[in-house]
């Protein structure tokens, strides 16, 4: 039977029981921007994981001339600004921004979908309460908060992490309680509530698996910003090691010899780029899939 | 109060604004306390060598000797008041200091908005009706691309096209002299806008495609054709107004992020604004900068916020019954 078939078949019976993610994944990966997505994604993240074990120099080893053009002792891409390798200094600087974007992330998220779930099943004072407490936060654009959050605590690690965590879980909680709403009213949660399941079971066991889908779009778009802020931060020079091998530094350091020996600033941006082209890619082949599934289900 | 609850538009835009200033209130204590708790800003300013004359001193201008509470109050009315009190750095009022710097922001993100706005509606509806055709394919695959690249990224990758490693047409960098106004300098305003620009447009012409493809699909549009209406007058008067509604949201929280976008755009390009006023009182903890200036952003965030819920009911009637 095709995929369409079983998920029509799924469909009936018992109320809409949650698209799996697994399925939902792999039926993304039948579009080709889904699978363009994962590539660039998975490049960058075995260049930020294998790439210090293999760049011929360190990252602060001085090699040749200050900006030479790539060639002879100056490496495949150049030198930058203070004579090092740009190749090593590529390949030693994804790391720290991935690490802190996915863990950043990744407690946005699970903060954003508790307060989001919370919010849209209580339905009375408590959601008003969270939910303004989120639009205050929201007052804010990501990259001030954290501007302003690493100025008065300074650039440690921590403090970027915490700064990009606080500010995507209202983004993600409002989301994810709009996604929660329509499942809410279901006769199955009030079923599961009167054959009284716990709160926290009706919470992860009922109303998360129902808005996993919408949840994984807003996991892509949120890790693309996470990465852009933290990349920003590094720019603006506002990283935990101001003179370590990071791109969003070197795009800032090298952009004085744009003119001359561009590679210093073209590698770090075509890297940043890459990466966050690849997660919007991605996140977009989950969306249009998630849509196609409601369609076939006739939800919309 | 009751009547604050049912009747009407009106009555619907004074709840919006009693909430608008709830939500600014609530943002004077965070934006306070955070600023507050972090230490003593004394010695964060004078350092760790600072001499307890010198400390009590600089604590009685900052009117730290008073309760958390009274600070707080002394605060909070000079913002209603419009005193912003002085910069801890250039030992100046506040206002004067941002006073120009705002207008040199207003005047970018003001070109980026009237440029970025009919454009991605353009584009948006232009690929809605050229559905799955090349257009759209092209159009909605380069929106998705730039829709994903941080703006410092673009604003770069700007300067290396134009301004240095490609060509070299326009100037790679907009600073504005004391005195100057954006507007003196128009080829300054070219990138710093573009760069906005790029970094709006995609968000704004993906969800007007949006929009105007389920418009294009209803029974209305269809019944419009059917009555044998110019294409035009079908597309004109009775998609586009449809379409627009949720466009207005998307645009105004676009807007409000460029307000804080701008930080990063106007660091590339060494513009003298409010976003790099923002990383100047950063780096030198000069926190009544900071507060005015993150107050400044979110009064930014909560009044276009404001204004996009009106439009919204505005042009879709049937919301208006559910007021």
């Amino acid at each position: 039977m095709s995929q369409t078939g079983q998920a029509l078949a799924e469909g009936v019976g018992t109320p809409t029981p949650p698209v799996r993610s697994s399925t939902l994944v792999t039926r993304a990966f039948r579009l080709w921007r889904t699978r363009i997505g994962a590539l660039f994604v998975l490049i960058l993240v075995v260049v930020a994981i294998v790439g210090p074990y293999v760049a011929p120099h360190t990252a602060s080893e001085f090699v040749a001339i200050p900006n030479s053009p790539p060639g002879g002792d100056a490496g495949v891409l150049g030198t930058d600004y203070l004579g090092q390798d740009v190749l090593s200094r590529f390949l030693y600087g994804g790391r720290g921004i991935l690490v802190m974007a996915a863990v950043s992330t990744a407690i946005g998220l699970v903060l954003g979908v508790a307060i989001g779930l919370v919010a849209a099943y209580t339905r009375n004072a408590l959601d008003d309460v969270l939910m303004r407490a989120m639009d205050v936060i929201m007052a804010f654009p990501q990259i001030m908060l954290a501007l302003v959050a690493v100025s008065l605590v300074g650039a440690q690690t921590w403090v970027i992490i915490v700064a990009i965590a606080v500010t995507t879980a209202p983004r993600v909680a409002r989301v994810a309680r709009g996604a929660a709403q329509p499942v809410v009213e279901r006769d199955f949660v009030a079923a599961t509530e009167s054959m009284g399941l716990s709160r926290v079971r009706i919470l992860t066991g009922e109303l998360l698996p129902n808005i996993l889908g919408p949840m994984m779009v807003e996991a892509s778009l949120r890790l693309t910003y996470s990465i852009g802020v933290i990349a920003a931060l590094a720019f603006l020079g506002l990283s935990p090691d101001p003179n370590g091998a990071n791109w969003g530094t070197m795009i800032q350091q090298n952009q004085i010899a744009l003119a001359t020996q561009p590679w210093g600033a073209l590698t770090p941006i075509i890297a940043i780029a890459l990466l966050t082209m690849g997660t919007g890619l991605f996140g977009d082949g989950i969306a249009r899939t998630a849509a196609g599934i409601d369609r076939e289900r006739g939800d919309e | 109060m009751t009547w604050l609850r049912q009747g009407g538009i009106g009555a619907f835009i004074i709840r919006r604004l009693l909430l608008g200033v709830l939500v600014l209130v609530l943002v004077s204590i965070l934006v306070f306390a955070a600023t507050q708790a972090l230490g003593d800003p004394a010695r964060a300013i004078l350092g760790r060598d600072a001499t307890p004359a010198s400390l009590a001193a600089l604590r009685a201008e900052l009117d730290l000797d008073q309760s958390v509470l009274g600070q707080y109050l002394s605060w909070a009315g000079g913002l209603l008041n419009g005193d912003l009190g002085n910069s801890l750095a250039a030992q100046q009022p506040v206002t004067e200091l941002l006073g120009s710097r705002l207008v040199n922001s207003s005047v970018l993100v003001l070109c980026a908005a009237v440029i970025s706005i009919p454009l991605s509606i353009a584009i948006g509806s232009w690929a809605a009706l050229r559905r799955e055709k090349a257009f759209d394919t092209v159009s909605s695959s380069a929106m998705l691309a730039l829709a994903a690249l941080p703006e410092f990224v673009v604003a770069v990758l700007l300067v290396m096209l134009f301004a240095t490693t490609v060509l070299q047409v326009l100037p790679a960098i907009s600073p504005i002299s004391p005195g100057q106004r954006p507007w003196d300098v128009p080829e300054g305003l070219v990138l710093p806008t573009a760069t906005l620009v790029l970094a709006v447009a995609p968000y704004v012409a993906r969800i007007m495609r949006a929009s105007m493809v389920e418009v294009l699909e209803s029974d209305y549009v269809e019944m419009a054709r059917l009555k044998g209406l110019p294409e035009r007058t079908v597309l004109i008067r009775h998609a586009l107004p449809n379409a627009i509604g949720p466009v207005f949201q998307v645009i105004a929280i676009n807007l409000a992020y460029l307000a804080g976008g701008v930080v990063v755009i106007e660091y590339v390009f060494n513009y003298s604004g409010i976003g790099s006023a923002l990383q100047d009182a950063v780096v030198n903890h000069d926190i009544p900068v900071v507060q005015a200036l993150a107050m400044l952003i979110a009064g930014v965030y909560v009044l276009l916020n404001l204004l996009a819920d009106v439009a919204t009911i505005l042009v879709t009637p049937r919301l208006r019954t559910r007021l």
